[in-house]
């Protein structure tokens, strides 16, 4: 970051490539293809755009912009000389901080991990490079994903672009950050129980949770693993497919992930759709709902409807337990996927010694983990360790698997009569940073409208859908069938083709 | 302690096993890791089986299906669908904090291995195997945190291994049974060539659960606190270990009284070097493991026609071979019992050489005697047995059609052995010629011509007169076997007039 101020003074001067970074990566792709711009020159625009927005956002837990100019310079080097550069060609993207990735430490937004260095890319970032993307920073985020504000972090603070006094979400909060401020065009987030879909909403850009096991997860580096799920934001929804259609596809090392094939998400993602059936559920328009986030709703799906959708009511009376049911599983899973973190292989080692100690081993778990592991992560590994304690497992985990399934059997029979399931992404827009942090309780419940996708498989989409009084963005949320993301994208694509919310931006 | 004793003292010993075995694959159970022994500590590793953060298992086939193999060998139940769960603790050896096992639905279940003492010092006995399940095996702490050294050392090579944990069921009435479940299991897995059953490296572990039932003072039943018993490092341990362990906890029932009403399982390990079982502290954290199905393993599914498969492909098994041996070549159940359990190998080497002088019991005397006493004195395998099957069946045949004399047969088989002969070149370099019945009475008519007066002096009632005959038969050729000489020469006085 030395060299920053450097090249801030240069770039302000050589107007040919100013205002890049309002491009979207499409635009951007179609100027880097045809010459009009280098792959440096946009990345030295957007490094302008980081110097600028950083201080004040936070997006970053680490940030090497010699690096991203050097990725820079080779793609422009290899285009020179002729090479196909893929899909996403000399395109910045931001990644997440709990994928694993060689060239950046990998933190997980933890004290437990803050020195961390993976060896290995997750398979994501490896589509990424692979497809020419450039790996544009890791971005803040809850201490391993386990939040909906970012303020769980235990590295860095991640501020709201539209107000800086306000969250941006989570826990991809730094992504949603860093999209939202125009310091990258594309990012990659991971969504286990919203946390791609509630940042969006936050921060006025696009966000999908795609299908589980559509996106490899070997090198997300586990909250839950039933529900984690990576997947691309990014100012608007035909960006989305472009990173998407880079990411997806099976991935022998995870067994989880789906052998389906790829559609062309890209090639079709501006066909309007023709008679989209559209189901909204009621339970997502009573109290609980802020009022204008209700009335910018109810504008979109009169958007909809202007295009020929029809909107019917539908009924997810188990839905209604997701919440619960999440609550459940998902500190289950990580009760025991972050075992791991115990001072012995890797992470935070407590250096206290007591010798006097009748068991030294216990004594290094104990504190290692303890100064190593944030409040909410220490809290849900908790619960799940008693959801999961003999005695309590058939009431807990074993009762929440069975209603995961009703939600799950519920939402594929849904899918029959409606192509799609619109509604609200949040309650209400961002809240004031601190306003929730003592009150965990509230903050489980900004997951109310976005859990479900996660609980079922489904992939899910938020899309900005209007702005707050108080001048905060508001997002809607489109849920689809399971591998229905090429229908969800067009969907998507087909709102925003009569709307402009998504290019609304963050005042500088 | 006598570890012999076959007196079952005032009291049933009851007593099931948990063998582990290491499955002979060339990589791991979730990751490409090798499995090779012996490797320096932490190089066969990767990120999967390190555990580091991000990583995932993917199942290795190969894995499941010689788990498959055994379990149906073990005429287990193979239920269709079987699933991973994740067994949670904090152990230095673990670097998950938790090891990928199955729980409540085990790949196989419900089956029996039968064993037979061929002394018969117990009879025929079916034991029940509880289930059979795939786990992933822990890496090897060098030294015990435990104890409070600090520099413990952890060497992952092994973390990562497909283990099958057997388990029968407290079916075992002695420790001489449990040792020869062992031997028979140990056969199983050897035919089914699934593992490779050394129990110094690790890829065969017994942990053994004993107790002992007796009659109480009111004539009712009572049981002693179950001890599960680990560290045994042979199957002669095991056996004495158990023997060990029934007398102390019947020495402790008399002084304490005490019943498995009273005491919680507890675990002993076996020194063997003081020929005792002692107390072990418990691994800290063992008391729940809070098993759930591990999220990033699918379930597997086995149809019906794939574990017919595998049936089908299992070929012949050590029970049945050694019925197979017993009627085809007359053999009785304790050289069957001898033959079989030295292998697949053997039992090839074994028939070859029966069917070839044509005589199953000679050819068993032969093998389980001479070749066996070879095997086990010099070490080595039949496979490597300088004296093929048809060079011992040859020999042996010679002995049995004459041409061959018997009396310096292990002459000529240690020539074969140590310098590597055919029978021919044995003969050769012994100086033997052959005689057949032929030359040999010739031999002899020739010998009582020249003679006449031992003729008559043997015609006359002295027997003993014949015996003249046989040194000089012996000068004639040095082959002649003297009591065939002796024979045919008395039949021929006899005949004369
Ligand atoms: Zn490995």
């Amino acid at each position: 970051m030395m060299g920053l101020t450097f090249w801030f003074r240069r770039f302000s001067e050589n107007n040919a490539v100013a205002g890049l970074a309002r491009l979207d990566a499409i635009q951007l792709q179609q100027m880097l293809r045809t010459g009009q711009i280098s792959s440096l020159e946009l990345v030295d625009a957007l490094l302008e755009q980081y110097a600028a927005w950083e201080p004040r956002v936070g997006a970053f837990l680490n940030f090497r912009a010699d690096q991203a100019r050097d990725q820079a310079r080779e793609l422009d080097r290899r285009r020179s000389a002729g090479a196909d550069l893929g899909l996403l060609a000399g395109l910045p993207v931001s990644v997440k901080d709990i994928l694993c990735t060689v060239d950046y430490p990998t933190t997980c937004g933890s004290r437990m991990l803050r020195d961390y260095h993976s060896p290995f890319d997750a398979t994501v970032v490896a589509r990424i490079r692979d497809a020419g993307g450039i790996v544009f920073g890791k971005t803040n985020l809850d201490e391993f994903a386990m939040g909906s504000s970012t303020e769980n972090s235990a590295l860095a603070v991640t501020r709201n672009p539209w107000n800086t006094e306000h969250v941006p979400g989570g826990s991809s909060g730094g992504g949603a950050a860093s999209v939202s401020a125009g310091i990258c065009p594309l990012a990659i987030g991971t969504d286990t129980g919203g946390s791609i879909r509630q940042p969006a909403a936050f921060c006025g850009i696009s966000g999908l949770k795609p299908t589980y096991g559509r996106v490899s997860r070997y090198g997300l580096v586990a909250f839950a693993s039933s529900l984690d799920q990576a997947g691309p934001m990014a100012r608007s929804v035909p960006e989305l497919a472009l990173l998407l259609e880079a990411i997806a596809g099976h991935d022998p090392r995870d067994a989880t992930s789906a052998p389906n094939e790829v559609p062309s998400y890209s090639h079709t993602i501006a066909e309007p759709l023709r008679g989209l059936r559209i189901g909204i559920v009621p339970d997502h328009f009573d109290a609980g709902l802020d009022a204008e986030v209700d009335a910018a709703v109810r504008e979109a799906l009169g958007a909809f409807r202007a295009r020929g959708a029809t909107v019917r009511e539908i009924e997810l009376p188990a839905s209604r337990q997701a919440i619960a049911t999440y609550y459940v599983i998902a500190p289950c899973e990580a009760s025991s996927n972050l075992a791991r973190y115990d001072g012995v292989h890797f992470g935070h080692r407590s250096t206290e010694r007591d010798r006097t100690d009748e068991s030294p081993l216990a004594r290094l778990y104990c504190r290692s983990r303890a100064e190593g592991l944030g409040a909410e992560v220490k809290r849900r590994i908790m619960l799940g360790t008693y959801a999961l304690s003999s005695g309590y497992y058939e009431a807990y985990y074993l009762q929440a698997m069975r209603v995961r399934r009703l939600i799950r059997d519920e939402l594929l029979a849904a899918f029959q009569s409606v192509d799609v399931i619109v509604g609200p992404t949040t309650p209400a827009p961002a809240y004031r940073l601190g306003e929730k942090a003592n009150d965990p309780l509230s903050m489980y419940l900004e997951d109310l409208y976005t859990v479900s996708a996660n609980l079922a498989g489904i992939p899910a989409l938020s899309v900005p859908c209007g702005l707050s009084r108080s001048g905060l963005p508001i997002g809607l949320q489109i849920q689809a069938a399971p591998f229905a993301e090429e229908l969800l994208l067009r969907a998507g694509a087909m709102y925003q083709q009569v709307t402009d919310w998504h290019q609304r931006r963050p005042a500088a | 302690m006598n570890s012999e004793r076959s007196d079952p003292g005032p009291y049933a010993i009851v007593i099931g096993l948990e063998v582990h075995v290491q499955l002979k694959t060339a990589s791991k159970l979730f990751c490409g890791c090798s499995t090779q022994f012996g490797a320096e500590p932490n190089t066969q590793t990767c990120p999967v089986c390190l555990g580091l953060p991000g990583s995932l298992p993917v199942m290795n086939r190969r894995a499941f299906e010689l788990a498959l193999r055994t379990a149906v060998a073990l005429q287990c139940q193979i239920p269709e669908y079987t699933k991973w769960d994740r067994k949670n603790y904090f152990y230095p050896d673990l670097p998950k904090g938790y090891q990928i096992s199955q729980f409540d639905l085990p790949m196989s279940h419900s089956g029996w291995l039968e064993i037979a003492d061929p002394k018969g010092e117990f009879p025929v006995r079916s034991i029940r195997i509880r289930r059979a399940h795939l786990e992933e095996d822990a890496g090897k702490s060098l030294h015990d945190e435990a104890s409070g050294k600090a520099d413990s050392r952890i060497d992952l090579n092994r973390t990562g291994t497909p283990l099958l944990e057997i388990v029968s069921e407290p079916d075992l009435r002695s420790p001489r049974e449990a040792r020869a479940y062992l031997n028979e299991l140990k056969l199983l897995l050897e035919y089914l060539e699934v593992s490779d059953c050394n129990m110094q490296e690790g890829s065969l572990r017994v942990d053994a659960n004993i107790n002992l039932h007796l009659a109480d003072a009111a004539g009712g039943m009572v049981a002693t606190p179950i001890v599960e018993v680990k560290n045994m490092n042979s199957f002669r341990a095991v056996e004495r270990a158990l023997a060990y362990e029934a007398e102390r906890q019947f020495a402790a029932w008399r002084e304490t009284g005490r019943t498995i009403a009273e005491v919680p399982k507890s675990t002993r390990g076996w020194d063997d070097q003081r020929q005792a079982t002692f107390a072990q502290r418990q691994k800290e954290e063992s008391s729940d493991y809070r098993y759930f199905p591990d999220p990033d393993l699918v379930p597997v599914t086995v149809s019906v026609s794939a574990v017919d498969a595998v049936r089908a492909a299992l070929g012949e098994l050590p029970a049945a071979t050694r019925q197979r041996l017993e009627s085809a070549y007359r053999l009785n159940a304790y050289d069957a019992d001898v033959i079989v359990n030295q292998g697949r190998q053997f039992i090839a080497y074994f028939e070859q050489v029966a069917q070839r002088c044509g005589d199953g019991k000679l050819a068993s005397n032969w093998v389980t005697q001479e070749v066996l006493r070879i095997l086990n004195s010099a070490g080595g395998t039949i496979d490597r047995f300088p004296i093929s099957a048809d060079g011992l069946g040859e020999l042996i045949e010679g002995v049995r059609g004459g041409q061959v004399p018997s009396s310096r047969s292990k002459e000529l088989f240690g020539a074969m052995f140590s310098e590597g002969l055919s029978l021919a070149a044995a003969l050769r370099k012994l100086g033997i010629q052959a005689l057949d019945a032929g030359a040999l009475e010739q031999l002899c008519r020739q010998l009582l011509t020249e003679n006449p007066r031992i003729v008559a002096d043997v015609k006359s009632g002295k027997a003993q007169a014949a015996g003249a005959l046989v040194g000089l038969a012996k000068k004639k050729n040095a082959n002649v076997n003297p009591a065939e000489v002796r024979e045919i020469c008395a039949r021929l006085i006899a005949e004369m007039p």
